[in-house]
């Protein structure tokens, strides 16, 4: 553990009250200011770690540990952690800037102090000029923008995202990995990348880990050194990507092997 | 946003203003005449039928204590005017103080259900029972308990309004998205903030469904209660009105007692209705215009 880990998982364990063993002795460290890919078949218990990271699920055995965070009693750490859903998950009822400013609202900041982070967070992802609007008025990848800039907004030194781009289609889907690359250049986030795509992760992350399930396991912890920024085609095309692609297909072929008695 | 792909140029057609292939212009003619028939069709529908009425009338030689014509009706309706206003003054005060704490407490029971499974089952079933026995049934009871009248048939409509909007209500404080849910606890909200930002809105047009059935409800309790309490010889509603035209074989008065009634039904319908288109009209599913 070096004084750059943000968090720490050791033996985790989940075990759900009707028997499920969704993890078992699920250790890793997450570096600060790492891109971290959650790769795993159906199952296998990615959204549950990341609910326990998050706070919103408690464990059965195991530990997890903020070295460098003064924690609560709850042990929960004094930054910001933020959450983006395979859904957008918006406020149906509320504007997009509404929907943004929520978080900054649980805390009790008043609309004209949260301007300027709202309006800051909308920009980032380029909705600046939607702020009024409703979620029913954009398309399905400006809704995954909004749900991005909820979880900007509050400058979290952890972002967790599950499945985040899922729904969306290829070419959106693409846009939203450069920009989110782009974010997290910038703001120096820890993100964690939940995903089923070899590709898409072999793409954003500098470290991806594989797991397999029941009960679901770290097996592979692959490090994707290609240097940043890794903007568009030419990083699609080039050889290191593909090597990298290849390698983590290899570990998610043996991690589907090894858990595969569904 | 990312621009679409654009497919090859093909022969293209000279450019025009909107050309709308014919299947197009027939959706958007019918459209339109079904904007226009939405208001005509039922104003020809009631013209034709009080017509075909009063024919009946004539026709059949139907004496005016059996059926009266409409515009005996109508006379009626003038004639009686002062006294008619008077008791649908106090049949809608029923209705609307009903309809009122019907409201407050359906919605208080449902968040305090809310916050807890064990309240909702202890007291849910009471809350069928009060809906499931008829009102007519323990109408007397009630009266025989309470000594003031109004109190009385206030308890009678507020029994049959209330447990729309308390079902529906808390159907729709449950049905709050799940992940939002989560994202509220992790952003640390209270359980205020949580029913305040979340809940409430979520269970909205739950609400507002249960407020259009209970509305038409409260009318429907109050006039069933003013009967009971009628036949007891107190009263002064409308419902009281036509116990004692039917006493006084004044049939005209009876139907015009009637018409004010159905009339004052299909306004609260149409408000709540307006209501709900209110409030949902920017972001529900149900109150948005289909495109296609
Ligand atoms: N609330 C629950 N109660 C019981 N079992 C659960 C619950 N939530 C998840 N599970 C089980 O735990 C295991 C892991 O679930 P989890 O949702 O973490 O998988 P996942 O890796 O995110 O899958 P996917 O890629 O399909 O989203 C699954 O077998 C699932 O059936
Ligand atoms: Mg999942």
């Amino acid at each position: 553990m070096s004084d750059q880990t943000l968090l720490s998982l050791t033996q985790v364990g989940k075990t759900f009250s009707n028997g499920t063993v969704a993890l078992q002795g699920m250790s890793m460290d997450i570096a600060q200011g790492s891109f971290v890919s959650l790769l795993g078949p159906s199952g296998c218990g990615k959204s549950t770690a990341l609910k326990i990271i998050a706070g919103l699920g408690n464990m059965t055995t195991g530990t997890l540990n903020w070295p460098n965070a003064k924690v609560d009693r709850m042990g929960r750490p004094d930054h910001e952690i933020s959450f983006v859903f395979q859904e957008p998950t918006l406020m149906l009822w509320a504007t997009v800037f509404d929907n943004v400013w929520l978080p900054l609202r649980l805390k009790g900041i008043k609309k004209k102090a949260a301007l300027t982070a709202v309006n800051e967070a909308l920009e980032m992802v380029g909705l600046a000029a939607f702020s009024g609007s409703y979620p029913r008025e954009l398309s399905g990848g400006m809704k995954m923008r909004v749900s991005i800039a909820r979880a900007l907004v509050t400058r979290p030194k952890l972002l967790l995202m599950d499945e985040p781009f899922a729904a969306l289609d290829e070419i959106t889907r693409s846009k939203l990995n450069d920009d989110l690359l782009t974010l997290w250049q910038q703001l120096n986030w820890t993100v964690i990348f939940v995903t089923h795509s070899v590709f898409e992760s072999a793409y954003l992350s500098n470290r991806i880990v594989v797991m397999a399930s029941r009960p679901g396991r770290v097996v592979a912890d692959i490090n994707v050194d290609a240097p940043y920024p890794r903007r568009g085609d030419d990083f699609r095309n080039s050889a290191e990507y593909n090597a990298y692609c290849s390698q983590t297909s290899l570990a998610l072929h043996a991690a589907m092997q090894a858990g595969d008695h569904l | 946003m990312v621009e679409p792909v654009t497919p090859a140029p093909a022969p293209a057609p000279a450019p025009a203003p909107i050309i709308l292939d014919p299947v197009e212009m027939r959706k958007a003619r019918q459209a339109r005449n079904e904007r226009i028939g939405a208001w005509v069709l039922p104003i020809i529908v009631v013209v034709l039928s009080i017509l075909a009425w009063d024919r009946f009338v004539v026709v059949n030689d139907i004496p005016h204590y059996i059926i009266p014509r409409p515009g005996r009706v109508l006379q009626a309706l003038v004639e009686s005017w002062d006294i008619l206003m008077a008791s649908l003054g106090a049949t809608l005060i029923l209705t609307f103080s009903a309809l009122s704490i019907a409201i407050v407490g359906g919605v208080g029971l449902a968040i305090l259900f809310a916050q807890s499974k064990w309240i909702e089952m202890s007291f849910y079933p009471y809350a069928v029972i009060l809906q499931v026995t008829p009102i007519i049934a323990v109408a007397p009871l009630i009266f025989i308990w309470v000594d003031s009248t109004f109190v009385g048939l206030l308890i009678c409509a507020w029994i049959v309004a209330f447990f729309p909007i308390l079902s529906n209500t808390t159907l729709g404080l449950q049905s709050a998205d799940h992940n939002l849910v989560d994202m509220m606890k992790l952003y640390g909200a209270t359980r205020w903030q949580t029913l305040r930002f979340l809940r409430l809105p979520s269970a909205l047009p739950y609400f507002l469904g249960g407020l259009k059935i209970a509305g038409g409800l409260s009318l429907i309790g109050a006039i069933v209660a003013e009967f009971v309490a009628g036949t007891g010889g107190a009263g002064s509603g409308l419902a009281f009105r036509i116990l004692e035209a039917s006493y006084r074989l004044n049939i005209p008065r009876m139907f015009a007692a009637i018409l004010l009634i159905s009339f004052t039904g299909i306004l609260i319908f149409m408000f709540m209705t307006f209501l709900s288109w209110l409030f949902l009209h920017k972001w529900h599913e149900s109150a948005i215009k289909r495109e296609s």
